[in-house]
C-alpha cells in the first residue's frame, strides 16, 4: 500500500455508512450520541494514520514502526471503534426483520463462542506468538497480502476483546464486572510480560532488523500497550459506576 | 454500585497508596534514576512474570481507587481521614513488602547495583515505617471519630 489512496478509501467506507447510519437516526427523529460518532471517527482515523505510507514504512527503524502499527490497530483504534457502537446503529437502522435475525445471530452459539473476551484474548496472544515466534512475521515482511491480513486479525481481535469488556452494544456475552476486570488484568500482564521477553529475547528472530530496532520497538509495545490498556480499565471503571453499559437488548423497532 | 471491596471506607485510600507508591518505583527508580532497569540482566523469568502482574495491578489499582474516590467525593466535601489512613497504610505497606519480600526474601532485584546496599535497605524499609506509622496515627484518629 503505497499509494495513499488504498487505505484512505477503506477508511473513508464504515465511516460513510456510519455517518449516513447516524444522519438517517437524527433526521427520523431518534437520537444518536454525538459521542459515539465522534469515537467511532476516531477509531477510523487511528487507523488510516498507521496505515498510511509515510507511517507505514520506515527504513531505519522498521520493526518499530510496525509495532506503532501494531498498537494503533490492535489495541487503540477498537477501542474506539467499540465506543462507538456501530451494531447499535445497524440494527436501529437496518429493517426491523433483519434486525430481529441479526439479534438472534448474535445469541447463537458459534458467536457467543468467538465473542467471549477469553476467546479474543486467544486470538490476540495465540497470534502474537505465532506472528513474532515462527517465521511469520518474516515472510510478511515480502508478502504484502499476508502483512494486511496480519492487521486484519489484530484489529478484528482487538475489536472483540474491547466489545466484551466494555462495549455498548448488546453483545452474546454478558460478564460480571470481576470477571471482566480479571480478565483485563490477564492480558495486561501477558502483554507486558511478552514485550520484556522480546526485548531481552529480541525476538522475531532472522529478520534484517537490528538489535536496537527491536528493544526500541519491545519499549513502545510496553507502554503503548499500558495506555490502551488503561484507557480500556477507565472505561470499564466509569461503566460500573454509571451503570450505563448493556442495557437490555432493544429490538430495532421503528414506529 | 457493585465495586468489589466498596464496603470499607479505607478501599478507595488503600488501592491509591499502593498504586502510588508502585507507581513512584517504577518512575523514580526504574526511568528516572536508572538503579534498576527496564530489564537488569539479573532479574530471573519468575520475577519478570511477577513484575507484568504486578505492574498491571497497580494500574487498575490506580484506576479503580481514582472511581472509589470520586464516589466518595459524591457523598461528602472533602476527603475522609479513613481515606488518608488507608492511603497512608496502603502506600507504607506496599513499600515494606516490596522492602522485604521482594528484594531481600525473593531476591527479584536490589535497590541499587554496585553499591554497599545497607543504606539503601534501611533507607527505603525506614521510610515504609514512616508511611506505615502516619496511616496508623490517622487509623486511630478515624476510629475515634466514629
Amino acid at each position: 500500500m503505497t499509494n495513499p489512496a488504498i487505505p484512505v478509501a477503506l477508511c473513508a467506507l464504515p465511516l460513510l455508512v456510519y455517518a449516513t447510519a447516524a444522519i438517517h437516526q437524527v433526521r427520523i427523529g431518534r437520537h444518536w450520541s454525538a459521542w459515539r460518532s465522534g469515537s467511532f471517527s476516531c477509531g477510523i482515523l487511528l487507523v488510516l494514520f498507521a496505515l498510511y505510507p509515510t507511517h507505514a514504512h520506515h527504513s531505519e527503524y522498521a520493526f518499530t514502526a510496525h509495532m506503532n502499527q501494531h498498537l494503533l490497530i490492535g489495541m487503540l483504534a477498537p477501542t474506539f471503534l467499540v465506543m462507538g457502537a456501530p451494531v447499535s446503529l445497524v440494527l436501529r437502522t437496518v429493517p426491523q426483520a433483519l434486525g430481529k435475525w441479526c439479534v438472534r445471530m448474535l445469541h447463537s452459539r458459534p458467536l457467543r463462542i468467538w465473542c467471549h473476551p477469553l476467546t479474543a484474548f486467544a486470538f490476540n496472544f495465540g497470534g502474537m506468538f505465532i506472528l513474532y515466534l515462527t517465521p511469520l512475521y518474516r515472510l510478511s515482511l515480502d508478502n504484502p497480502v499476508l502483512h494486511h491480513f496480519i492487521h486484519l486479525h489484530f484489529l478484528l481481535a482487538g475489536y472483540l476483546f474491547a466489545w466484551g469488556l466494555v462495549g455498548p452494544d448488546p453483545g452474546p456475552v454478558r460478564l460480571q464486572f470481576r470477571t471482566r476486570l480479571g480478565i483485563l488484568l490477564l492480558a495486561m500482564a501477558c502483554h507486558g510480560i511478552f514485550s520484556k521477553l522480546m526485548y531481552i529475547h529480541l525476538f522475531p528472530f532472522d529478520t534484517p532488523h537490528s538489535a536496537e530496532d527491536i528493544r526500541t520497538g519491545a519499549q513502545r509495545m510496553y507502554y503503548g500497550g499500558d495506555m490502551a490498556e488503561v484507557l480500556l480499565a477507565i472505561l470499564l471503571f466509569y461503566q460500573q459506576r454509571h451503570h450505563t453499559r448493556r442495557r437490555p437488548v432493544r429490538a430495532p423497532l421503528r414506529s | 454500585m457493585n465495586f468489589p471491596l466498596r464496603e470499607s471506607a479505607y478501599t478507595p485510600g488503600i488501592l491509591l497508596g499502593i498504586g502510588l507508591m508502585a507507581a513512584v518505583d517504577e518512575i523514580i527508580f526504574h526511568q528516572l534514576l536508572a538503579w534498576h532497569h527496564f530489564y537488569d540482566g539479573a532479574t530471573p523469568v519468575i520475577g519478570l512474570l511477577s513484575d507484568g502482574i504486578l505492574h498491571a495491578a497497580e494500574l487498575l489499582a490506580l484506576v479503580g481507587g481514582f472511581f472509589l474516590l470520586l464516589e466518595q467525593r459524591h457523598l461528602k466535601s472533602g476527603i475522609p481521614v479513613k481515606t488518608w489512613a488507608g492511603f497512608f497504610l496502603g502506600a507504607g505497606g506496599f513499600q515494606l513488602f516490596d522492602g522485604l519480600i521482594n528484594h531481600k526474601l525473593l531476591k527479584l532485584h536490589q535497590i541499587r547495583y554496585g553499591v554497599d546496599l545497607l543504606p539503601y535497605d534501611i533507607a527505603w524499609n525506614a521510610t515504609a515505617a514512616a508511611l506505615l506509622l502516619i496511616g496508623i496515627f490517622l487509623l486511630r484518629k478515624a476510629r475515634r471519630g466514629d
